[in-house]
């Protein structure tokens, strides 16, 4: 029974030519579709949001509900 | 560096449940009392035997008590290795060892000790926090209402909570009701 002699040396340099290309590789996939499936649609969001927002009508709404204390409902 | 191999050893082989206690033949028992209290206490100033996973050479052979067909067997081994025949190699491995890998590898039983035991405790601790809930806890305060927590949703709701991709954005105010 005469095995192969097994790899004695440059385990963990072979190791890291294998594995950190990958990671590399799988961390900016990670980034690029943290930013364009999170990031970019919630700037779209806000901008679209306040693309119509009047911020007179929205106050004026707000003080009919009653919810500040220094300026109460019209009626009052 | 050798001194901590060897404390590793011994000391992994209190830990280990399947450490074996061999008498050697010089016999060596604990008798500092006199009487029969711990007869089987291991007389650690002796090498000891263990199986390991981690550490694969104890200090002494398994069988180191050997009868004449042994002997004989061991006076052969000091020749040339390749005179010896597969059966007397496996045997010379049985004479220096108790267990194999696989053989202390073998799987158990104990898994099912184990969740058994685990299930056992979670119930009882689920009766524990049900007697609790009834007997010890005050009254809930009184925000934790319908009509409160209702009330809370509607100011929320009135103050635009989060409007673009939160709370308020779930609410369609020109409908009154959840999109």
């Amino acid at each position: 029974m005469s095995l192969a002699k097994p790899a004695m040396r440059g385990l963990l340099g072979k190791r890291l030519r294998f594995h950190l290309p990958i990671a590399f590789a799988l961390s900016l996939v990670a980034a690029a579709a943290f930013k364009y499936g999170v990031t970019e649609p919630r700037k779209q969001a806000y901008a679209d949001f306040y693309k119509q927002y009047d911020a007179t009508k929205e106050f004026n709404n707000m003080r009919e509900a009653g919810i500040f204390q220094s300026v109460r409902p019209t009626g009052e | 560096m050798c001194m901590l191999h060897l404390t590793t050893g011994r000391v992994g082989c209190l830990l280990s449940k399947q450490v074996v206690v061999a008498l050697t033949s010089s016999g060596a028992r604990m008798s500092s009392h006199g009487h029969h209290e711990v007869s089987d206490s291991v007389d650690m100033s002796q090498p000891m035997y263990w199986d390991r996973l981690d550490t694969p050479l104890p200090d002494r052979p398994w069988k180191d008590v050997l009868d004449s067909t042994d002997k004989s067997l061991k006076q052969k081994e000091k020749g040339p290795w390749t005179a010896l025949s597969k059966e007397e190699k496996i045997a010379l491995y049985r004479l220096k060892f108790n267990h194999t890998y696989p053989e202390m590898k073998r799987p158990s039983h104990e898994w099912k000790t184990v969740i058994g035991g685990m299930f056992i405790f979670f119930g009882i601790t689920g009766l524990v926090v049900f007697w609790q809930g009834h007997y010890v806890y005050p009254p809930q305060p009184h925000t934790f209402g319908e009509e409160w927590q209702a009330k809370q949703v509607q100011r929320m709701l009135d103050m635009q909570i989060n409007p673009i991709e939160g709370f308020s954005a779930q609410w369609d105010y020109k409908n009154k009701q959840w999109k």
